[in-house]
């Protein structure tokens, strides 16, 4: 479903992607972790070109990712993403901030794109949310809300990055049990996260990427309990003992 | 005042000019200058050369200096309209450089994550453009421009320049009859002050219906 080949970015002097390749089968959910600042989230933004590599390349159902304009904009369509800071549209309701895509970029009409949103908000438990503005709802409804509108396009795959980051303690659970869902139905899923209880539950397989390079990847029984690196076996020393 | 009352007639006819100047030029600074500001946010750089060339070019020149331009030079190359849709034009087309760059301050006050997500959706630039960033960009500058249509209320004299007779030019005419400028150019100006504070009115309660939720 997703395959990259040799990606290798910088910003600036900065080589934050390092001869990148992973190959992501279709209904697969693979977790990515890793330390801050180890390319984890550039490695999710290149994948639907919200960031573009100065090397290598990104292919998405068997179709090189465009480089610009309307391919582009296909491409991405496909490919569904919930950010860290939810990005719901500010002067939109929850269901208009679900409905515009279909109806813009698919032309689905509003009556079906709201019984599609509907049905979508019921699905992550915030079925009577859809006439509030997304400030009016707290961090994990947003949250759902934003994979609501995602899912509306039917994507293909699914990147999360760090979906859970900016989220009170208390509602990460909420966010993470629509995830965990989606996964058991079999949605192709690219998460970038600090959720390690997340990666071990729900992952297909855990990649593990420090200073811009993939240093490890598995399943996670696997790579919880023999991690092979030494920079793996550091990490999940830190966040795994509190 | 009574000298006003006695030429009330020709300060309507002027009143309605000064409107027509008003409410055109805005129109058309409006829609223009939303086409600048596209072109200033565009991700091809051409379009964005010539956005900040536009504003500059047009905030760096007097308008009256346009008007004459205009008013003389489009003749000149055989094109011939009338005065006053010659100075609705120019005004539009000075006035829209202020929009663009007003509207750009509201774009830039628009969280980056919010065109991201639209462009992460599938929305084009000018969808994501027009049905994320704009709306929201348009809330945050409710005030800014409602100032730069009192200014364009107040530049629309300028139009006398090149015989168009609006307000102004018309109690000119009749000081030049009834020789008593300051009752005549106090009723002008209560006049252009309500029509100021109408607008302020309008865009006062237009931001606070508006204001967002963040």
């Amino acid at each position: 479903m997703i395959r990259v080949r040799g990606l290798n970015k910088w910003f600036g002097e900065h080589h934050v992607l390092r001869d990148i390749d992973l190959h992501v089968a279709r209904g697969e959910v693979v977790v990515v972790i890793g330390p801050s600042g180890s390319g984890k989230s550039t490695l999710c933004r290149c994948l639907n070109r919200l960031e573009t590599a100065q090397q290598g390349e990104v292919v998405i159902d068997g179709v090189p990712a465009p480089l610009e304009g309307r391919e582009l904009a296909r491409l991405r369509a496909d490919v569904g993403m919930v950010f860290q800071s939810f990005n719901l549209f500010q002067h939109k309701t929850v269901l208009e901030n679900i409905t515009l895509a279909p109806m813009k970029v698919r032309g689905v009409s509003r009556p079906e794109a709201e019984r599609t949103a509907r049905e979508l908000l019921a699905r992550v438990g915030i079925g009577e949310q859809a006439g509030k503005l997304p400030g009016q709802l707290s961090g994990g409804q947003q949250q759902r809300a934003a994979i609501a509108r995602a899912l509306a396009m039917r994507p293909k795959v699914m990147l999360f990055d760090e979906p859970t980051s900016a989220l009170d303690p208390e509602m990460v659970g909420e966010v993470l049990d629509v995830m965990t869902g989606l996964a058991a139905d079999g949605m192709t899923m690219v998460v970038v996260t600090h959720e390690m209880g997340f990666a071990r539950r729900a992952a297909d397989r855990v990649v593990f990427m420090a200073d811009g390079q993939i240093v490890e990847q598995g399943a996670p029984a696997a790579f919880f309990d023999r991690p092979q690196t030494d920079r793996a076996r550091d990490f999940l020393a830190k966040v795994l003992t509190h | 005042m009574s000298v006003l009352l006695d030429h009330l007639p020709v300060i309507w006819q002027g009143l309605v000019v000064t409107l027509q100047l008003t409410v055109a030029s805005f129109l058309g600074a409006a829609v223009l200058g939303v086409l600048v500001t596209a072109m200033r946010v565009s991700p091809v750089g051409v379009l964005r050369a010539l956005g900040t060339a536009y504003v500059e070019a047009f905030q760096n020149l007097p308008l009256l200096v346009l008007l004459v331009l205009a008013f003389f030079g489009l003749p000149e190359i055989g094109i011939k309209a009338e005065p006053l849709v010659t100075a609705i034009v120019v005004i539009s087309i000075y006035e829209a450089a202020y929009i663009a760059e007003a509207l750009r301050s509201g774009v830039n006050s628009v969280g980056k994550g919010q065109g991201e997500a639209a462009r992460a959706l599938g929305l084009t630039f000018r969808q994501s453009l027009w049905y994320v960033i704009l709306p929201q960009a348009l809330r945050t500058v409710v005030q800014p421009l409602g100032n730069i249509i009192i200014a364009l209320t107040m530049n629309t004299l300028l139009a006398g320049a090149i015989s168009v007779v609006d307000l102004t030019e018309e109690a000119k005419r009749i000081n030049l009859v009834e020789a008593q400028p300051i009752p005549i150019f106090v009723g002008v100006g209560l006049i252009y002050a309500l029509i100021a504070s109408g607008v302020g009115f309008v865009t006062g309660r237009l931001e606070r219906r508006l204001v967002m939720v963040r």
